[in-house]
Formats: structure tokens, sequence, C-alpha cells
């Protein structure tokens, strides 16, 4: 397992992003952070945390575990475990963020797209993601990245988390 | 959070269910809770999967905690009573289950009078068996929901002390509680007049008491049973009067009481026999958390199942 970001550039990116958030939308009014479990749940309260260091705001903060949304249940077994989704604002007019470590499928984030209507009608919805790694399956776009890292399909991209992991990094598992 | 994998094909009883399956099911109904607390209360989960509620025995609580749950998670259901089917014309248990087998449902939810029921079908069919209550065997989805709410309350199962009261020997309740609180760490008496309680109770590792005053001091818990009319054909005890005067849970017994004690029984309650009415709507009774509850574990039960019946299949 190779480390392809340091902890240090990794930083930087989730900080460039939390500008990118702020200026995008005007700042942090009716703004919402959605991280998806588990990876983006860390994400996006690093971005939760940048938002405040920088407009002395705390933007509401919620994470959707999308297991109950796979398209997959059907082929895959035994069921995976499932978490807990935790929304306690309501995400109608909010101009919601969804947050995830990696985009690759685009499949997570069509079950996080469907579960998140299901809490209502939010004004707008945007996709931020760490790193964006390529071989989509579905027509999903990205509005803020990290980086953009080329892999084979057959490997993995693993974001490591301070919080959980004990480091921040970013690393590419070539599988056999 | 847990790691541990659910294989079973079917859940017949908490008997055979190791402490990791029972913490599995137990964290998922957590996660699935959050699902009844939304504006649209239902997720994609079973969708384009059938379930049956195949039920030979009266049942309000627990039929309508089926229903929702299945339609909570988006499968197709069938209802099916015994008393309105071709059972009163002769149809066996297993013939009746293998046609609507045929029909592509893929979890059957049996009810059924006759103890070890669920058993068979789910030993000699393909298609998944939730045992949603058989005689006076087990009703494993009652006890996981009793476990769920005294973890929910209490934080833990562990050292936590569990009084069942009434009638232990018809009650599947209390077996499977029995069964699933044991394993869970926690501690279980039962108290009833003698001809309530089953003969060498003490051999599932439980403590037995006649004496209602011992049962209740030092309980976290004291988990209510339903006198069962229907199931007593002899005399236990000499009258429903006289029951209510040495068992019945009032505010004059709650006295001895630890003071942050649970009431929880599993429906429905007999008013004024075996639970007083001011203590049933008084602030130690979380009888309707229960049945809240219960919408949540008969989810990951349905949940759960669904998955390792694909793999059954494949076989």
């Amino acid at each position: 397992m190779n480390q392809i970001i340091s902890s240090e550039e990794m930083n930087r990116a989730i900080t460039r992003i939390a500008h990118e958030i702020l200026e995008k939308n005007k700042g942090a009014s009716r703004l919402a952070l959605i991280g998806i479990r588990t990876g983006g749940a860390y994400l996006a309260k690093r971005f939760q945390d940048q938002i405040h260091a920088i407009e002395k705001c705390e933007v509401p903060l919620g994470l959707l575990d999308i297991t109950l949304y796979r398209d997959d249940l059907t082929e895959i077994g035994p069921q995976p475990n499932v978490g807990e989704t935790e929304i306690d604002f309501d995400v109608s007019k909010k101009r919601i963020v969804l947050v995830d470590d990696v985009l690759f499928s685009g499949r997570t984030i069509r079950c996080a797209l469907d579960a998140l209507i299901d809490f209502g009608r939010p004004e707008v919805i945007q996709l931020a993601v760490l790193v964006d790694r390529g071989h989509r399956e579905l027509p999903i776009k990205p509005d803020y990245v990290g980086k953009n890292i080329p892999t084979a399909k057959s490997g993995s991209v693993i974001v490591k988390f301070e919080e959980h992991d004990g480091e921040d990094g970013i690393y590419v598992k070539e599988n056999e | 959070m847990n790691h541990a994998a659910w294989k079973r094909k079917d859940l017949v009883g908490l008997k055979d269910l190791s402490a990791d399956e029972i913490r599995l099911m137990l964290s998922t109904a957590k996660s699935l809770q959050e699902i009844s607390l939304r504006p649209v209360k239902k997720v994609p989960t079973l969708r384009g999967r059938t379930v049956a509620n195949l039920f030979f025995e009266p049942s309000t609580r627990t039929r309508i905690s089926f229903e929702l749950a299945e339609k909570r998670l988006s499968a197709d259901t069938i209802n099916f009573t015994g008393s309105v089917s071709s059972t009163v014309k002769g149809e066996t248990l297993k013939d009746t289950v293998r046609n609507i087998e045929s029909l592509k449902v893929e979890i059957i939810v049996i009810r059924h009078p006759a103890s070890g029921a669920p058993h068979a079908l789910a030993e000699s069919l393909p298609v998944s068996v939730v045992n949603a209550g058989d005689g006076i065997n087990e009703h494993p989805t009652q006890a996981l929901l009793d476990m769920f709410t005294i973890q929910e309350k209490k934080g833990t199962l562990a050292n936590i002390k569990v009084a069942f009261i009434g009638d232990i020997l018809h009650s599947r309740v209390a077996r499977s509680n029995i069964w699933g609180l044991t394993k869970m760490g926690a501690k279980v008496v039962v108290c009833g007049p003698k001809t309530l309680l089953p003969p060498k109770v003490e051999s599932l590792g439980v403590s037995a008491t006649t004496d209602l005053g011992t049962a209740i001091k030092d309980a976290d818990v004291i988990n209510l049973l339903r006198i069962q009319t229907e199931r007593q054909s002899e005399c236990f005890f000499p009258s429903i009067r006289e029951y209510a005067n040495s068992y019945q849970i009032n505010r004059e017994v709650l006295q001895h009481a630890k003071p942050d004690v649970l009431i929880m029984h599993p429906g429905p309650v007999n008013r004024g026999i075996e639970l007083a009415s001011d203590v049933m709507d008084g602030p130690y009774s979380v009888i309707l958390d229960q049945v809240t509850n219960g919408l949540a574990v008969r989810m990951a039960v349905l949940y759960l199942l669904s998955g390792a019946r694909k793999k059954a299949a494949e076989k």
C-alpha cells in the first residue's frame, strides 16, 4: 500500500474545499453538510470545523448510512451491517453539501441522493469528495474535488483519518 | 460497531442464537429505528421481495408490527389467517406453506398454536421462516424487543435483574427471554404460583420463587405476563381474584421495588388482574416503548434474514 498524498497535502485540500464551498454558496447561511458513513462522516466534520474557523458559525452536520439503499443487496450476502443515520435538522430549503471520501462508480452517491430525498426537499444538493478516482458507472459529477487520482479499476484508494486511523493520508492499493 | 455476520436462513428461537448474533440483531434494530421518524417512513431495501404473514392464532400487536415492518422496508405482503383459509378444509400446514412458496414468497412469518411448527417448516422448506410465536415454546421477536427496550433504558443487559411474574409455564415470551437474557449476562428470576412455574425451571439458569416480594426486590425490570385464559384447560389457581391478591403489580407492591424499576408487559394487558391500571399508565411503564421498539426489531429480523436467504438459494 503506497502513500500518494501526505497529511499536509490532504489538509490543504480540505481547507481549499471549505473555502470553495463558502464561495460557491455565498457564505454559510442555509448551508448544511451531510457525510456518508464512514469516511465521508470524518471528512464532513473536518469541513464543519474549517467553516467554523473561517466564518465563525456552525453549519448543521448530518450523517447518512446508505446500506439500505444499495442496489447490490440482492447480489451480496450476508447483509452488510447498517450504521445509524443521524440527520436531526430539516433538509428542506437547505443548500446541502453531500460529502464522501472517495468517488468511484457513483453508486454510493445515487443511494445517498435517494435517501436524502426521503428527508425532505433541499434547495440544492452539491457533492464534495476528497478523491475522484474515475470509473463512473452513473451520470454523477462532483462539485468539489480534493485530488483526481487515476487508478486501475481493480485497485483501491484508502483515505485515512487521524480520528479513526491515527493518521491522515491517502493510499493506493494495487489488487492482484 | 458489530462486525458479526448473519448467516441463518430462519429465526425460529433464541435458544440457538449466540450472544453475538443477538447483539447484531439489536444493533441493526437501533440503526433502523430512525426510519420511523422520517417524513417518508420507508426505505427501498426489500423492494420486490414478498413476505407472507401466516397467523393461525389471534394477534394484534405482533401481526400489525410485522406488517408495518415489511412495508417500511418496501416488501410486498400477503396476509393469511387460519380461520379463513383452506386449513379449515383440512389442508396440512406444510402443504399450505408449499403452495405459498410456489407463489415465490421469500419469507414466511408464522404464528402457530403448535410448539415447534416453525421449526418443522424451516427444516423442510427453502423459504425463510420467522417464528412469531409457537405454542408455549418461543416468541423470539418479542424477547428481542424486550431486550432492546431494557438496553435502551438501562444502557446495558449485563447484570440487569429481570423478574418475570405470572404464568411462566405457558409463556413463550418468558421462555425466549430466558434464553436471550441469560446469554446476554442478565439475571433472571421467575415468579408465580407453583402450578404455573415449569418444573426444574432453574436448569435454564434462572432462579424461581412463589413470593412476589422476593422476586421484585432489587429487580431492575419487572416483566409481567398475561394470565392466558385460552391456554388454561385445567385450574392452576383458585380464582382470578386470588391471583390478583398475590401477584398483581400495583402501587403498594411497587413501594418495595427499586425507584427506577421498569414495568414491561408483552400485551395484551388484563387491566386490574396482573397489572393495576394506574401503574400501567404510570411513569415506570415502558409498555408503549416496547411496541415502538418492536417495529425496529422486526425490521432488523427481516433485513438480516433476507440476506442470508440469498446465499442459501445459491447453493
